[in-house]
């Protein structure tokens, strides 16, 4: 299945490659959970991730940002392979947040984007203590910088409010903005609208549209269908693991496959969307 | 500027408080009753709790009750119309005066107790003490009658003079540096404690009535004048002993133990890691002092001076802790301390071993290196008093002021990696550890520092020890000191340092000052221990993220903490 996809530029600048995913495949035990996966990402686009619950998606997002060493495959960024220590990853430019928000809860808004510059910034442990130049510069452009995200994902008045006391929607930007401080040229969103009403989600949208304008590539992972079709210029879907289709928004939608994986046919497969082991590597074997 | 007490009007219509007409005139008649009972005498004999037995010449014990009779007053006088009645807009009076009532009946109760106990029974306790105690109870009475008031305003929201602040900051730190010179000139146990409880009643009222929140409202405000204050009292303190060693051998201890448990601080506090050897890294710093001293007894050649000594000793500490730390430092929790305890017992039994039987003798084993002469650093010689002022500051006050300079130091660490991007890191790595990683902190160079970090700090105290005992040996280092640091740290408050200070002092303090405590105070520690986790986890004085992350489902403390992030914003 070759993914470099051929389909007609969106209206914004789309420029080279800047993640290339291939054959990423992820196996637990005798489960596999990412079977053979490629994606590649230019810069300036937005890419949308879908697939039914246990597909392998954040699994997939894991092995991307180094949580997980795929068990094969390889993952270039900017044309260099990425180790796969999270650390790594993100000094390399590719930022993430979590499905199940995963804030520093006890630390104010600002502090929290403070952390994501921390692999910006080097001011070592004697500077900190003596207060060098180094260590005031650093630390005068860290909270010059943080407080611009937030204001960016339009938190710009909760600055000292605790992470843990802010509204869940606040809660998902907030998350985008420390990952976006550490200065990423890809964001990997993990279902960024989750449990959000209509009009958050709509902000949601706006909100990824001004990343993906300030230069970035997004890739997303969503359940919400039309959110995810207005807003990709591509979307891939995997199905237990397998990249099932990859195509524009419109040629995935009308795609009898996507729609069955979702749906079902009614036929003898139950679709308890889990991933089974055998149907897997039976599927692996063929 | 916004003005804040006016944006925090009476929160609460007042209920109209039931007033009981008799309580306050009880209250009254008891303050009355325990300054009468005062002046008289107290107890038959005369030569215990430093002479009550004198009529219309309170001693020391007396003059504390006139003291806390008279804060009673004051109290009692705000809850009225009058002239103090604006003072009780501000203060939660009846909550003082209970605290206050009760203290100071429990604190009459225990005179009783020691008159019968250190003479023989109650016979020996004269009317005066009985008029005391009747007054006490009587204004304990009164006072729990006296209706809860709401409170009009927040002190903790007033904003007042800059002169105000520092007054009541100096005022306090004067009061501090008075109580300190005389509990630890008392000589008997028993004038001890109850010293100690009167304090403890007296700061619990104040705390009660809200005036506490004040004053750390000023603290904050003029933070640079709270600490240069508290430097200034602690440089002050051994000009208050006349000379004497007994105390300031005390306080060298307390300011060695203090020093060592701020650095564990760092990282029991700061990075969040659990370090059972922590008192190894001191050991070692002390050892490297022992073995470069002109010691007879010292094995290595080498005499450098005391500066490159010091950095020699927490360069070696900073190294231990790098090589206990790399391999262990990616378990985490139970298995770290595991880890971290079979170091400290590693290290005593290398101490033990290193005798030239089982290796090189670098230790003299379990002797130890004795005769460590004292320091003299340009020109000027530990050993030997000085008369600065025509006050005589004896050998342990050379190495106090010494102590004081490298506790500030530890602070002064301690502060400011708290408040940096590293501290910033350690946060993150206590409150998940996974995020931070992803969001590109480096998890396992930061806990690595803080375990340099820590162990360089305690190496430089153990070199200073190591002059100051004069002597070192393996049986300093076991686990139970260890064990002490972290409870000085648990019980005063993770991550702070008045709470840190606060609990070494407690710690280390107690058992000097008190012999029969010592005999019980592991059972008395554990004791207070078990009770401080099951009412106040986050310790004596609590760190403000330490105390969110103690009461995860807390939603009101969350709140609380913010709108006092959002006022000091304001400000």
């Amino acid at each position: 299945m070759t993914v470099t996809d051929t389909t007609p530029a969106p209206a914004h600048q789309v420029g080279g490659p800047i993640l290339e995913a291939s054959g990423v495949t992820m196996r637990f035990g005798g489960l596999v959970a990412v079977n053979d996966v490629n994606l590649t990402v230019r810069e300036g686009e937005i890419v949308g991730l879908i697939g039914p619950n246990g597909a392998g998606k954040t699994t997939f997002f894991n092995c991307l940002t180094g949580l997980y060493k795929p068990t094969s495959g390889q993952v270039r960024f900017a044309g260099t392979p990425l180790p796969p220590k999270p650390r790594a990853v993100v000094k390399a430019g590719m930022a993430r947040t979590f499905q199940n928000i995963r804030l520093f809860a006890n630390m104010t808004a600002l502090e929290n984007v403070m952390v994501g510059r921390y692999c910006r910034t080097s001011a070592g442990a004697l500077t900190s203590v003596l207060h060098g130049p180094k260590f005031r510069r650093e630390e005068h452009e860290t909270r010059v910088r943080a407080q611009e995200l937030l204001n960016f994902v339009g938190l710009g008045r909760s600055t000292e409010h605790l992470a843990r006391n802010m509204p869940y929607g606040d809660q998902r930007r907030l998350e985008i903005a420390r990952a976006l401080a550490t200065d990423p040229k890809l964001i990997l969103l993990d279902e960024p609208t989750a449990g959000m009403n209509p009009q958050e989600t709509k902000q949601a949208m706006d909100l990824i549209f001004k990343i993906r304008d300030s230069g970035l590539s997004v890739v997303v992972i969503e359940h919400d269908m039309r959110f995810i079709f207005n807003l990709c210029d591509r979307v891939l879907c995997l199905v237990r693991g397998e990249a099932l289709i990859e195509g524009t928004p419109g040629e995935v939608q009308s795609d009898p496959r996507v729609i069955e994986a979702y749906i079902g046919t009614g036929e003898d497969d139950d679709e308890d969307d889990d991933d089974r082991p055998q149907d897997v590597t039976e599927e692996a074997k063929s | 500027m916004t003005d804040v007490q006016t944006e925090t009007p009476a929160a609460e219509v007042p209920a109209a408080p039931k007033a009981k007409p008799f309580a306050w005139p009880l209250g009254l008649v008891g303050v009355a009753l325990v300054v009468i009972g005062s002046f008289l005498s107290w107890s038959y004999d005369g030569t215990i709790l430093n002479n009550l037995s004198i009529n219309f010449y309170p001693g020391g014990l007396q003059i504390l009750a006139i003291v806390a009779a008279v804060l009673a007053l004051v109290l009692l006088l705000a809850e009225q119309q009058g002239p103090l009645s604006n003072l009780g807009n501000w203060l939660d009076a009846t909550l003082g005066l209970r605290v206050l009532g009760t203290g100071l009946t429990l604190y009459m109760a225990l005179v009783l107790v020691a008159i019968s106990v250190e003479s023989d029974g109650l016979i020996n306790v004269n009317p005066g003490g009985y008029v005391s105690f009747a007054g006490a109870a009587l204004l304990a009475v009164g006072a729990w009658l006296l209706p809860l008031r709401p409170q009009l305003r927040n002190l903790s929201e007033a904003r007042t003079p800059a002169w105000l602040d520092i007054l009541a900051i100096a005022v306090l730190m004067a009061a501090l540096l008075f109580v300190a010179a005389y509990a630890l000139g008392l000589e008997d146990a028993w004038s001890f404690i109850l010293c100690l409880l009167f304090v403890a009643v007296v700061a619990t009222a104040l705390f009660r009535t809200g005036a506490m929140s004040w004053v750390a409202q000023a603290g904050q405000r003029h933070r640079k004048v709270l600490t240069l204050a508290s430097f200034a009292v602690a440089f002050l303190f051994p000009f208050t002993q006349n000379g004497s060693d007994a105390n300031m051998s005390i306080a060298t201890a307390v300011l060695v133990f203090g020093a060592t448990a701020m650095g564990l601080n760092i990282v029991v506090g700061l990075a969040g890691l659990l370090d059972l050897g922590y008192i190894a890294f001191l050991g070692s710093g002390a050892y490297v002092a022992a073995t470069l001293s002109t010691s007879a007894f010292a094995t290595i050649g080498w005499k450098p001076p005391f500066l490159v000594v010091v950095l020699v000793g927490a360069c070696v500490a900073a190294v231990l802790g790098l090589i206990i730390g790399s391999p262990t430092l990616r378990v985490s929790g139970d298995y770290l301390a595991i880890v971290t305890l079979g170091f400290g017992e590693i290290f005593r039994f290398a101490m033990f071993n290193l005798d030239g039987n089982n290796g090189p003798n670098l230790t003299n084993g379990p002797n130890g290196i004795p005769g460590i002469p004292d320091l003299e650093v340009f020109g000027f010689n530990f050993g030997v008093a000085h008369h600065p002022f025509g006050i005589e500051l004896g050998r342990f006050s050379n190495y106090y002021f010494l102590l004081l300079v490298l506790i500030g130091g530890v602070i002064l660490a301690f502060t400011r990696l708290n408040n940096s991007r590293i501290g910033r890191g350690w946060v993150a790595i206590r409150e998940d550890e996974k995020a931070a990683e992803a969001m590109g902190v480096n998890v396992f160079g930061l806990k690595l520092l803080a375990f340099a970090v820590g162990a360089f700090l305690a190496g430089l105290a153990g070199t200073i020890k190591a002059h100051q005992d004069g002597a070192v040996s393996p049986d300093q280092y076991i686990f139970l000191e260890s064990a002490f640091l972290l409870a000085a740290i648990v019980l005063g408050g993770m991550g702070t340092i008045a709470g840190v200070l606060l609990g070494a002092t407690i710690l280390k303090l107690l058992p000097e000052k008190l012999r029969f405590f010592s005999e019980y105070r592991l059972l008395l520690f554990g004791v207070l221990l078990v009770l401080m986790m099951r009412f106040r986890p986050e310790g004596l004085v609590a760190s403000r993220r330490r105390q969110l992350e103690f009461h995860e489902e807390d939603e009101e403390l969350a709140e609380a903490v913010e709108h006092k992030l959002l006022v000091e914003e304001a400000k």
